[in-house]
């Protein structure tokens, strides 16, 4: 039964190489995929180039200019930490948050979807009922509740958190895909020869959707990127004295008049991080989603 | 139309429920209670305190209680800010909120519109190039970076706005938090109404206007905009979500006394009621705006409520 799939794939190989090359084509997604590596790279190894730890004082030079003294590239900020080691490592921590989330929400959304569109029926129903039911709560308040109640800036907390709100557009997007495939022949065939449920949705199911959950995926990072930096700035998510790029960017709002570079530097990283990781997923979505595969796009 | 809005309406019972309970048991249920944090409280206090708040009682007859006092517009005592009820500091800081997210709104809705309109009318030249690279910068600035940008760059380099603060009756102060509300969502917006546009020109009653001899302008003012305008139209309940929870940064970054900045207090200082109460009336304005935006699309476009 393992080779069940066969009919579908030559048909999606067709299409998936038809739209690597699309995808290659798109040269400013493939630079916004090149900037995100050299951020990741610089993330892991940039803070061991410098002499400093993200929680080093520098007495001697306390909100340095960038460029400025003693190794010091980005500056430092009021009580003298070095700003190029502290915003790598607010840079490598959105990342592992970010990413941790998108694997949570993705998890969660798969097997909602999967299971509500498979399984179908009154389930089907009652399942996508509460993703509706959640789908028009404002999600970050959900998360400002969670943080309100648990311990703060514990970094599990806040994995658990931002992936669980995430997951609603996927398992809607899983569950539309799903609809369709259970009905075609293969599953049909799985389940004449008597294999479980879950084994058809393990092995067939979800192996035929990785197109779109790559895409959700990429979708999904920057959202949870924004998320994470959009709690850390207010204060609730990580805390002193570890660094993300939304408490950067808070710490840097207050002291804006006399050291303008606290807020730039941590800002830029954020907002090209951001981009590139948009530029890169739509580019993905137009490539792999099958909602369009005509490419007929404006 | 009516049965449509009937349908509608009793949808959105069961999700302002699922607001109210989930705030309410997941509060009461999560560890630590809001006395916890302050030292050295004797028994005899403690039990005084958890009589007076209701928490010797049974979590059921809390819940009802909670809710009958909600059914009055009570949202209970703050925990932390001791003179004063969760409805009281709501009531203080909602005219300041509600003004902000009004004019920001309106400003992006305009803003939104116009660009894109521009953007989808000159396709493909230079205009919709810029528009369209705005417009990614704009989705992808978050308002807490625009925020401090603009304060630092109007308020504090050029001084034409203050950079923060508010006085009652000074619009002055208002200028800065609701364009940095304003911009992401005018982004979405300018995208949405641009493809719609250039959809919507594509039609066939747009050639057969066209070939009647119908000028351009008036193409543009009498067929496309009312058609293409109905994706934007339900954008604006997500968009009041957007505005709403962008609220939160801008009144914190420009020192705004509104709501927003409680709630994020609230939850620094583990306020819990007044984390509930402002979850409940901030969900309650989403969920009640999105139906709204759903009767008015419904009243739009027939094709919806004939599903």
């Amino acid at each position: 039964m393992t080779d069940s799939s066969v009919p579908t794939t030559t048909l999606s190989d067709f299409r998936r190489s038809r739209s690597l090359f699309q995808w290659a084509r798109n040269r400013a997604a493939l630079g916004a995929a090149g900037v995100i590596c050299l951020l990741v790279v610089a993330a892991i190894v940039g803070p061991l180039l410098s002499p400093y730890a993200i929680d080093s004082l520098d007495w001697q030079h306390m909100a340095a200019a960038p460029f400025g003294p003693d190794r010091h590239w980005l500056g430092t900020d009021r009580l003298g930490r070095d700003l190029f080691v502290r915003t790598l490592n607010g840079v490598r921590i959105s990342l592992v948050i970010s990413l941790v989330s998108t694997a949570i929400s993705l998890a969660i959304g798969v097997t909602w979807g999967a299971v509500a569109g498979y399984v179908g029926g009154r389930v089907d129903e009652l399942m996508m009922r509460f993703v509706d039911v959640l789908y028009s709560l404002p999600y970050l308040f959900i998360v400002i509740i969670l943080t309100t109640l648990f311990e703060r800036g514990s970094l599990p907390v806040l994995f658990f958190a931002i992936g669980a709100v995430g997951w609603l557009t996927t398992a809607r997007i899983i569950r539309g895909q799903t609809l369709s495939l259970a009905r075609r022949e293969f599953i049909e065939a799985a389940r004449a020869t008597g294999a479980s449920t879950p084994a058809i949705l393990l092995r067939h199911i979800i192996p035929n959707l990785t197109g779109p959950i790559i895409v959700y995926a990429a979708l999904t990072i920057p959202q949870m990127i924004l998320f994470e930096s959009f709690l850390s700035f207010l204060g609730l998510g990580v805390q002193e004295p570890l660094a993300s790029l939304g408490s950067l960017i808070n710490d840097g709002a207050q002291e804006m008049q006399s050291a303008p570079w606290m807020l730039l530097v941590p800002a830029t990283f954020l907002v090209v991080l951001l981009m590139c990781f948009n530029l890169v997923g739509d580019a993905l979505s137009d490539a792999l989603d099958p909602r369009d595969v005509g490419g007929a796009r404006e | 139309m009516l049965r449509y809005a009937v349908r509608r309406i009793a949808g959105v019972i069961p999700t302002l429920l699922v607001i109210i309970t989930a705030s309410f048991f997941i509060v009461r249920l999560a560890p630590g209670g809001p006395f916890d944090q302050e030292q050295t409280l004797s028994r005899e206090v403690r039990a005084n305190l958890d009589r007076v708040y209701g928490f010797d009682q049974p979590i059921t007859v809390q819940y009802a209680r909670y809710l009958r006092a909600l059914s009055h517009g009570d949202f209970g005592p703050s925990y932390k800010q001791r003179d004063f009820s969760v409805t009281e500091l709501i009531a203080q800081g909602l005219p300041v909120s509600a003004t902000l997210g009004l004019t920001a709104m309106l400003l992006a809705l305009a803003l939104g519109i116009g660009f894109g309109v521009a953007a989808a009318v000159r396709r493909q030249t230079s205009v919709d190039f810029g528009i369209t690279s705005l417009v990614v910068l704009g989705m992808a600035l978050p308002a807490f970076v625009v925020g401090p940008l603009l304060a630092l760059v109007f308020g504090v380099y050029l001084q034409w706005l203050p950079a923060g603060g508010w006085e009652a009756g000074e619009p002055r102060y208002f200028v800065l938090p609701a364009v940095t509300l304003a911009l992401p969502v005018s982004a979405y917006i300018a995208r949405l109404t641009r493809s719609s546009v250039l959809e919507v020109l594509r039609a066939n009653f747009i050639r057969t206007a066209r070939a009647r001899g119908l000028g351009f302008r008036r193409i543009l003012w009498g067929h496309v905009l009312r058609p293409a305008l109905l994706p934007v139209v339900s954008y604006v309940g997500p968009a009041t979500a957007f505005v709403v929870t962008g609220s939160l940064v801008v009144e914190t970054v420009f020192g705004l006394p509104g709501t927003g900045r409680y709630l994020v207090q609230g939850a620094i200082n583990r306020d819990y009621t007044l984390v509930m109460g402002m979850v409940i009336v901030y969900g309650t304005l989403v969920v009640l705006l999105n139906l709204l935006t759903d009767l008015v699309y419904g009243w739009l476009d027939p094709r919806v409520r004939h599903d």
